[in-house]
């Protein structure tokens, strides 16, 4: 009956006594464009780990294209269209920002393991890499180490990596976080010119950004949904603007 | 399809020879022949680059830390060892090949095993499956000849040509220079291949190579084994050159000396194994001679001088000189 293409239920997460996620029910529908929202410690980051596997549920579970995977690993729910970015940059410093997106397309196209031919060598996967590359204007820096980048630069490779595992769902944990205010249209236009079919859920605290692009707001506090609706409907909602967004939206 | 990306063509470019690479073999083969009465040192020169080279694939490449790569040196050496010792199995290169199964096969098992840990304790489960097999070596006498090990190995000509030359040694020194080739050749394939780019992906970033997809796990228990592999034909070749051994092939000594080895020389380069082991073991020769009482004292101030000026061992140092060189 749904088109949830991700879907969690009851979703529970605690750490000793603190309880980090209390029962959410969520859904993420093909061609989504969602923000989560929160204050800090509302658990909007946990909650991507608890989608993407890093974290296990103390119970509750999580449905991809109305599939259980609670219990698959994270590098499984990848293959299965998953993928993410992260809060604080997780690349591999020393290699370039071509090498860095290569070695997740070559993990997508099932080429990670190959023995014999160099990773050079294969056309199919450097030309999708360097693609995304020029897609998010990082193509002066590809040959670049990804350590000597600007933070905001290294941003965007995070992005590149993520775009290389060809999502069905992409989970952005604060991708604006740290990119120069006048290079976030990079970071925009790519999302903009993501596939309409793929359900892209953005972690944001910049709510220019959150407005501009979202079509669905979920408002996350003390590890449960407190508010959930169109951008105008969270808008308006008087709750919401005296827990969270008041300041943010009258500035 | 646009112009292709300067940095794409660099890829495509990076696995290439270098013309530089020819040197170790040149210098190799003309050891040969300039220093005929060294060919005992120079065939254990080579065995310890190809141990330090099994160990770089592990420690540069994946970067797993281990303190028991000996244990797979020493499964090598006693799969000859009891072969010829008990099934008269003599004959050298099907005995390179038993040699690199079965310490392949131990490498995987422990490695399925130690793998699932990181950083201290993985250090402490490799000292310890190195501890276990040489206990076990200890134990069972009467097939490893226990302590005193096995002495007095003889083995088929090579290809049944070229006998074991036991006062030159010629026929050693060269056989142990073409497993070195042969196993450098595979190491080189596989550290520029997917597989090797991953495995340096799983040093750089753990959590990200998770997030793209990959069996990490699966990896580094595969790298873990064909090092495991490489390191038993070093050690194979180690005693089909000596004609014995015993428990010292399997010690902590002989795993902490290929550590120091391969980061005196630079790991996760290739080359860091052939620098390392010709300094080190030329240094420990030479003071051993000159100063037969405090040799050790120059050998570990040489090392406290590369730890703490030439952080990537003494090819970081010439990368950065020949880069600050090129830049002027």
């Amino acid at each position: 009956m749904s088109g949830a293409l991700l879907e969690t239920r009851a979703l529970c997460k605690s750490f000793g006594a603190l309880d980090v996620a209390r029962g959410i029910d969520f859904r993420l529908d093909a061609g989504a464009r969602h923000a989560l929202i929160g204050p800090n410690g509302a658990g909007k980051t946990t909650f991507v780990n608890l989608l993407t596997g890093l974290l296990q549920p103390s119970s509750g579970c999580v449905l991809l294209h109305g599939e259980d995977v609670t219990r698959l690993a994270q590098a499984r729910r990848v293959k299965r269209g998953i993928a993410r970015t992260f809060q604080i940059n997780q690349l591999f410093r020393g290699l370039t920002v071509l090498e860095n997106v290569c070695i997740a397309v070559a993990e997508r196209m099932g080429a990670g393991g190959g023995m014999w031919r160099p990773a050079g060598r294969r056309t199919e996967v450097v030309q999708e890499a360097a693609r995304l590359i020029e897609s998010l204007k990082l193509d002066a820096d590809a040959g670049r180490r990804v350590g000597e980048l600007p933070y905001g630069r290294q941003r965007l490779v995070e992005i590149a990596i993520a775009l290389g595992l060809n999502p069905r769902v992409l989970l952005l944990d604060e991708p604006a976080a740290g990119i120069p205010s006048a290079e976030s249209h990079i970071l925009l236009d790519a999302i903009a010119a993501l596939p309409t079919d793929i359900a892209v859920l953005i972690i944001e605290h910049d709510m220019d950004l959150v407005f501009r692009f979202a079509r669905r707001i979920t408002v996350l506090v003390g590890g449960a949904i407190f508010a959930d609706g169109t951008p105008e409907e969270i808008a308006a909602n008087r709750e919401v603007r005296a827990v969270y967004l008041g300041s943010a939206l009258d500035a | 399809m646009s112009t292709p990306l300067p940095a794409a063509i660099a890829l495509a470019r990076r696995h290439r020879l270098q013309w530089w690479e020819a040197l170790p073999w040149a210098a190799g083969i003309a050891a040969f022949f300039l220093f005929p009465n060294y060919l005992a040192f120079g065939t254990q020169v080579l065995v310890t680059i190809l141990f330090a080279l099994s160990l770089d694939l592990v420690l540069g490449y994946a970067g797993i830390v281990t303190l028991g790569h000996a244990a797979f040196f020493g499964a090598g050496g006693y799969t000859v060892g009891m072969l010829a010792m008990h099934w008269g199995w003599t004959e050298p290169l099907s005995g390179l090949a038993a040699a690199a199964l079965v310490a392949g096969a131990i490498g995987l098992l422990s490695g399925w095993v130690v793998l699932r840990t990181h950083g201290l304790t993985l250090l402490m489960l490799t000292l310890c499956t190195m501890a276990l097999l040489e206990q076990a070596a200890n134990m069972f006498s009467a097939w490893t000849g226990g302590f005193d090990g096995m002495p007095g190995l003889a083995f088929k000509p090579i290809l049944g040509q070229f006998e074991f030359d036991v006062l030159y040694f010629r026929s050693q020194y060269l056989y142990a220079l073409a497993a070195l080739f042969t196993c450098f050749v595979v190491v080189r394939v596989l550290v520029y291949s997917p597989f090797g780019r991953s495995l340096t992906g799983i040093r750089e970033n753990l959590l990200r190579m998770h997030a793209v997809g990959a069996p990490v796990r699966a990896r580094q228990v595969l790298a873990y084994a064909i090092s495991a592999a490489l390191a038993g034909v070093a050690g194979a070749v180690f005693v089909h050159a000596t004609g014995y051994i015993n428990l010292a092939v399997l010690g902590l000594e002989r795993s902490a000396g290929v550590l120091i080895i391969l980061i005196l020389g630079g790991h996760g380069r290739l080359y860091g194994a052939f620098v390392g082991a010709m300094v080190y073991m030329v240094l420990e020769h030479t003071l051993s001679k000159a100063y037969p009482t405090a040799w050790q004292l120059g050998l570990g101030v040489t090392l406290m001088l590369v730890a703490l000026y030439a952080r990537n061992g003494i090819l970081g140092l010439g990368e950065r000189l020949v880069h600050r060189w090129r830049v002027r």
